[in-house]
């Protein structure tokens, strides 16, 4: 019996991955918040997630010909969505800067857990190789 | 796609917001300068903010596995500091030793209550970006603690 990687670490990996990638997306509206005419974005982390699990489970729904309908997690084109302003200012701009950082912390925070989640995961497997 | 990357965007930001605060020091300690002619005259100084796109950096980069970096953005970056056009102030002063014939002094087009609230607006921009760049740090130190006990 083989000690799989992938299989030992489930979704834990990805999710630290879509953290990373959705703290740059917003790290980035951040710096742009005083950029005219720049619009607010953000990564649809569900969709990103279902994507994830669908490749660690292995059940994709493959597409034969061009007129089937497309059944992927929404967006897998481009998952950066733009984000509905609450209070468009006049340039153009619509970064909420609270709204952006608190995000951004929030995002901070849930990847701490899924880190956590991942360390154990190490820890576990450790233990297990060592006997204990 | 990387943690990295964070602190590149980060810093841009920095510098954007740090160069702004260079423009608005100089619009306020010229506020007062006076002239006898408007093509001498200070005019008050903006930069021009524009967001960076992934894409221009590296054309031929290949998405990950789980996301493409299509249409990403990297930063914001100053394509340049343009001088005010709004009218200069004419004042009659012919007691100033600058007045030209008819007794009139130009004075700098900068708003000194505009350049002030600028000034809090960029402050805090930046710290908003040191802020940032302190969680981005604290993520990866936490990466590098993946697998200890």
């Amino acid at each position: 019996m083989a000690i799989s990687f992938d299989q030992a670490l489930g979704v834990h990996e990805q999710a630290l991955q879509a953290r990373v990638k959705r703290a740059e997306v917003l790290a980035n509206n951040l710096a742009n918040a005083d950029t005219p005419g720049y619009k607010a974005r953000d990564v649809d982390f569900q969709a990103m997630m279902q994507q994830a699990h669908e490749k660690v489970s292995g059940l994709q729904m493959s597409r034969t010909d061009d007129a089937h309908m497309d059944t992927s997690a929404g967006g897998s084109d481009s998952e950066l969505l733009y984000r509905t302003p609450h209070q468009p200012s006049v340039d153009g701009n619509t970064v909420d800067a609270q709204q952006e950082q608190s995000r951004f912390m929030r995002n901070a925070m849930d990847y701490q857990a899924s880190f956590q989640f991942l360390s154990s995961k190490f820890s576990g497997l450790t233990k297990a190789l060592k006997g204990e | 796609m990387s943690l990295g990357s964070i602190f590149d965007i980060a810093g841009s930001g920095m510098t954007a917001q740090s160069l702004r605060l260079n423009t608005t020091a100089s619009n306020i300690a010229n506020a007062e300068t006076a002239s006898s002619s408007t093509e001498t005259t200070y005019r008050a100084r903006k930069p021009v903010f524009a967001a960076i796109q992934q894409s221009m950096l590296n054309p031929d980069q290949q998405g990950l596995s789980l996301m493409s970096e299509q249409g990403q953005g990297a930063g914001v970056r100053v394509e340049g500091i343009v001088e005010s056009q709004a009218d200069l102030q004419m004042r009659y002063e012919p007691e100033h030793p600058a007045a030209n014939e008819d007794g009139y002094v130009f004075y700098p087009n900068v708003n000194v209550v505009e350049e002030m609230a600028d000034m809090m607006s960029s402050s805090r921009s930046y710290q908003m970006n040191v802020d940032i760049m302190n969680t981005a740090k604290s993520m990866m130190q936490r990466i590098l603690t993946l697998g200890q006990q």
